[in-house]
């Protein structure tokens, strides 16, 4: 699993991505989390507002940090 | 609503401190306990209540609503400003949000006639204003934000300045198809409102606080009235000392009210006080250093310089107004 958060690495954004690492770790799952700054790259998902959560390419969230506890049910619903 | 706030204040100074009623000290204290709860009170009830209203206005909603009124510009104009209020937005998103606008088709004036109003007319200094000095002072608030924003927006539209935006905002291809925006439940909605509520008090507070404190200062020391020689009504160039003043300060809205009270109490006329505040909160390094990015330098000094003598002249017809 692909995850990726979108933004130009505000605190939010860094406040989601350390959320994301802990629903990871918590479920112990195999996913890769990569950031995205570049705000080209951002706006490419069409996201307005950041950070952005993507999960294999899909825009989930966004303009929200998402708790781990969010994170995880969306990672659910994935499977 | 707040007596109970001031006798808390006066038994916490004047018998639990035991500080004399009329020193200056005292009367600075009394003032910073006082206000620094019933602001923070006040914060938590507004901010709480337009994070709940501005969940039913997202920025993709704004956008596409600004999207279809592209031949009617004038109308643009208004929508734009009047969204600036109730959409929300975050200086962080200012640069995907302007790239979205403008990929969206919508003109480049509309697009800032929206970016003058969401700072300009700021939702929790609107709240603040209501609650301290009545309605009047926040209609007048209001209105002259929006008045500055339709204005700079026409303005900054006719003077064709699209080749000053950065050239890479023009080329980004928005490839929107898989973005499905959610619809949040009531309960969803109640819950983010509340985690955007402690987010931001714990990211403002310090600006209050500050406030609040150089507020009470002033009331312990600076004598009623004692400013009114230099910035008051009769000294022309008080406002425009006051915005200059203003620009590069930086602080949360709700951390420059707690001031305008003390600013006017000690005789800065009503109109430079809250251009001074509007100053401070509608430009701001930080927010002209994310612009940067998508405004080439030309375009910037255009935008700070129409937003600035737009700050100026309400300055100005608020002290005409007011009296």
């Amino acid at each position: 699993m692909e995850i990726k958060i979108l933004g130009s690495g505000c605190a939010n954004c860094k406040k989601l991505e350390a959320n994301a690492r802990e629903a990871i770790a918590e479920m112990g799952i195999d996913a890769s989390i990569t950031k995205v700054e570049d705000i080209k790259e951002v706006m490419k998902y069409g996201v307005m507002r950041t950070p952005g959560f993507v999960i294999d390419e899909k825009v989930k969230s966004y303009g929200k940090v998402l708790s781990a506890a969010e994170i995880k049910k969306l990672i659910q619903a994935q499977d | 609503m707040f007596t109970w706030t001031q006798n808390l204040a006066d038994w916490l100074i004047y018998s639990v401190f035991n500080i004399a009623k009329d020193s200056k000290l005292g009367s600075a204290l009394n003032f910073f306990v006082y206000d620094t709860i019933k602001i923070f009170i006040l914060l938590f009830l507004i901010i709480y209540a337009i994070t709940f209203i501005r969940s039913f206005f997202p920025p993709e909603k704004t956008r596409k609503i600004l999207a279809n009124k592209k031949g009617h510009t004038f109308l643009a104009h208004i929508l734009a400003a009047l969204l600036g209020i109730v959409t929300p937005f975050c200086s962080c998103s200012a640069v995907p949000l302007f790239i979205g606008f403008v990929e969206a088709g919508i003109p480049l004036g509309v697009t800032f006639s929206y970016l003058v109003a969401a700072p300009m007319v700021n939702e929790v200094a609107l709240g603040l204003l209501y609650s301290l000095f009545g309605l009047k002072i926040a209609l007048i608030y209001i209105a002259s934000g929006e008045i500055i924003a339709i204005i700079s927006g026409l303005i900054l539209g006719k003077l064709g300045l699209e080749k000053y935006v950065e050239g890479y905002v023009y080329e980004i291809e928005i490839d929107n198809d898989g973005l499905e925006i959610p619809i949040p439940t009531l309960n969803e909605r109640l819950r983010d409102a509340w985690v955007f509520t402690l987010d931001l008090i714990k990211k403002i507070w310090i600006y209050v606080v500050i406030g609040i404190a150089i507020g009470g200062f002033m009331h312990g020391w600076i004598p009623k009235d004692a400013l009114a020689k230099y910035a008051g009504k009769n000294n022309p160039f008080a406002v425009l000392v006051a915005v200059l003043f203003g620009i590069p300060l930086y602080s949360n809205a709700a951390g420059v009210i707690p001031l305008v009270s003390e600013l006017t109490r000690a005789g800065v006329a009503m109109g430079t006080a809250l251009a001074f505040m509007m100053a401070v909160t509608a430009l701001s390094i930080p927010e002209m250093i994310l612009l940067r990015k998508v405004l080439k330098p030309k375009l910037l000094v255009i935008f700070v310089t129409i937003v600035g003598c737009g700050i100026i002249f309400t300055g100005y017809m608020f002290n005409f107004i007011i009296s």
